[in-house]
């Protein structure tokens, strides 16, 4: 579960007073906005004769230290504010419902206005304008918000620290992760680092969007996902035809991948490749297969030991590879190379879908009733809905939306589990009975 | 309370199950999709359960205790059969899936045989009904406090995570009961396996009488294990060929 405000005593003159935090997520939004009225009425009334700790100037670092803190997060909230104007904090509902709505509504826009200009972006070969734009935007996702991130780790476990050990973490993460996402890394570690961006970005939205304003961008954008990748026009269908015409991978900062990208290895192996072979033919022209008399030839042999040379000859009679030869093999058409194409048999899954599926999981475990049961259940609902988008990509085979079955199927489950399983799992683990 | 009991009753109840899991299903993606999709169809089949209990519940008045614990009973007996009507839908949407891969593959046979499916979808079915019985006694049992303090029984944790863990076991054992018996059309085994769920979660209503529950619970799962072990090829012979082999650590002997 994540609790992402920390949980601090609060003095407030002399009495020890506890933010209980409870599980609903739009009280972190309460105590962050209850803590910044304590502190100005603390800033109030702090005066030298102040009974409240007996150290006035401790008392002045406190409130600095915490005027920092409070800045930062309150430069977050108003960076967020700018997406959701419409507070939630109404008298009535149909005024929530209202404020809500304007809200999904202002973040769709942004979102369709970003895919729309990173398309004509992608038209018009801008690809340096392209590469900037995912640089800066993994470069914030790895070290300001894992910064930030850590650091409410450390406040909420309570964990003393040092700077300059952050700052070690923080750079060494940050550096590995961009290696491994925009060049080259193995490929577990992309995968990795792949997922822990999302989870990031996945917390920013479950932190700072309020309740019902989450649960509706959720529906429309899988909405959004179904008309963008499956309507002619869609923004998303475009870029991966276009992508298709050009015969180039889309960018790996966007795209989780199942599988190696083998096109970058296959190229370099080449050179590298015909000057082993050109060794080999050496070799073979210089001396017969019985006898190796070319010592240093031997020495680079490519890997080829005598027996194994010894054993292809016999078997398929002696061979010698000739720069005609190769030539003439390598400009025989590649089918039967690219249908056994590992990369062809994996899966590519964009990175917004991590996200989305992310922020359901993550809400559901942090505002509902139910706690672990619907966490579970929309778990597995995600699940079953992505395999059931796979089943359709295999008959298809073609780009399809990961989203709408998936947050179909978790959105249903949800609120399924958290109103009508969750009083009857109550009433049967009260009772202790066992279904 | 906190980390001791937190961690002895995950691994009472989840331990065994787990390990089936890691040892013979976390290799192949085939199962690990059958494993969450068999997770799903018990989890439909909780909504529906519930969703019943609740409209009944809604429709009764709150204050009679007895009422209320009777549309429990009533609850619980509905979500058995539920469960089992469920398991008999995806066995036939199993059967229909193997004609599938048969159709994929390239020689003609499928990568996973039945009775594979039916070990894999038991497992599902067992693990979700264990985490949705046991998890939030596990997330509270990390917290502060003393069990059994108003004079309910002290052993609440540990009797609840030995009776996830029996119907984790039972879970699996009746879905290879369960695929065989609709395989062969002996619906005597069908019918074997919804009686003994109703009789296992009959037993629960004793509670706190752990006598009651515990003990059937278990001897119910033994003679289900050995149903289900000799319903999928084993025999005295197989057992004790395998227990020689064992204990003398002389080379496997050629398996029959």
């Amino acid at each position: 579960m994540t609790e992402l405000s920390a949980h601090l005593p609060q003095f407030q003159h002399g009495q020890l007073t506890e933010n209980f935090p409870d599980n609903h997520l739009s009280n972190t939004n309460d105590n962050s906005e209850r803590r910044r009225h304590d502190n100005s009425e603390r800033r109030r009334n702090d005066n030298p004769g102040s009974e409240t700790n007996g150290q006035p100037q401790n008392n002045i670092q406190q409130v600095v230290d915490q005027d920092e803190e409070e800045d930062e997060e309150l430069t977050l909230k108003y960076g967020a504010n700018i997406y959701t104007p419409f507070t939630e904090e109404t008298d009535t509902i149909g005024q929530r419902a209202l404020n809500s709505i304007l809200n999904a509504a202002i973040m769709i826009s942004v979102i369709i206005v970003m895919t729309i200009l990173l398309v004509v972006l992608y038209k018009y070969r801008c690809y340096k304008v392209i590469h900037g734009w995912l640089i800066i935007s993994s470069l914030l996702l790895l070290f300001f918000f894992s910064f930030i991130y850590l650091g409410e780790v450390f406040k909420t476990y309570n964990v003393a620290m040092d700077y300059i050990t952050v700052a070690l973490i923080i750079w060494n993460f940050g550096v590995v992760g961009m290696i491994c996402i925009h060049w080259k890394g193995p490929l577990r570690l992309q995968q990795a680092y792949l997922i822990m961006i999302s989870a990031l970005m996945a917390l920013v939205f479950i932190k700072y969007l309020p309740e019902w304003t989450a649960w509706l961008i959720l529906a429309v954008i899988s909405v959004y996902d179904l008309v963008a990748v499956l309507c002619p026009k869609g923004p998303l269908r475009m870029l991966v035809e276009t992508a298709q015409e050009r015969n180039e991978t889309l960018f790996p900062a966007l795209i989780y991948s199942s599988t190696m990208v083998w096109l970058v290895n296959m190229a370099e192996e080449d050179p590298e490749g015909q000057r082993k072979a050109s060794k080999n033919s050496t070799y073979d022209k210089q001396a017969p297969a019985n006898q190796p008399q070319n010592e240093d030839a031997e020495a680079d042999d490519g890997g080829f030991s005598q027996e194994w040379q010894q054993q292809r000859d016999n078997r398929i009679g002696p061979i010698e590879s000739t720069p005609e030869s190769r030539a003439a093999v390598q400009a025989l058409p590649s089918n039967s190379q690219t249908s056994e194409d590992p990369e062809e048999r994996g899966v590519k899954l964009g990175l917004g879908d991590f996200i989305f599926y992310s922020v359901l999981v993550g809400k559901a475990s942090a505002t509902a009733s139910g706690d672990w049961n619907t966490t579970l259940a929309c778990f597995v609902a995600i699940l079953i809905g992505l395999c059931l988008t796979l089943l359709l990509l295999a008959i298809f085979k073609k780009a399809l939306p990961a989203l709408p079955i998936s947050i179909t199927f978790g959105l249903v489950f949800y609120f399924a589990t958290d109103n009508l399983v969750q009083p009857f799992m109550d009433q049967l683990a009260f009772h202790q009975f066992y279904i | 309370m906190t980390l001791a009991v937190f961690f002895g009753c995950t691994f009472i109840a989840f331990g065994p199950a787990f390990s089936l899991f890691l040892f013979t299903i976390a290799r192949d993606p085939l199962r690990i999709i059958i494993l969450i999709a068999g997770a799903f169809f018990w989890l439909v089949s909780l909504l529906l359960s519930s969703l019943i209990w609740f409209i009944a519940v809604k429709a009764s008045d709150p204050r009679d205790e007895p009422l209320q614990k009777g549309l429990l009973i009533f609850g619980v007996m509905f979500s058995v059969l539920l469960q089992e009507a469920f398991r008999f839908l995806y066995y036939k949407l199993l059967r229909k899936a193997i004609e599938g891969l048969v159709a994929l593959s390239e020689d003609g046979c499928s990568p996973i045989s039945i009775q594979q499916m039916a070990y894999v979808a038991g497992v599902g079915f067992g693990l979700m009904s264990g985490a949705f019985s046991m998890i939030n006694l596990l997330a509270d049992a990390l917290g502060p406090g003393t069990v059994g303090i108003h004079g309910d029984s002290q052993l609440y944790f540990l009797t609840s995570a030995f009776m996830t863990m029996v119907l984790i076991f039972l879970h699996t054992f009746w879905g290879i009961l369960f695929f065989h018996g609709c395989e062969n059309r002996h619906w005597w085994e069908i019918l074997a396996v919804v009686v003994m769920h109703l009789a296992v979660s009959g037993s629960t209503f004793f509670n706190p009488l752990y006598i009651g529950s515990l003990v059937p619970s278990y001897v119910l799962m033994a003679i289900a294990a050995v149903w289900a072990y000799m319903l999928s090829g084993g025999s005295v012979q197989n057992l004790r060929r395998f227990l020689l082999c064992a204990q003398s650590g002389a080379s496997p002997q050629p398996a029959s």
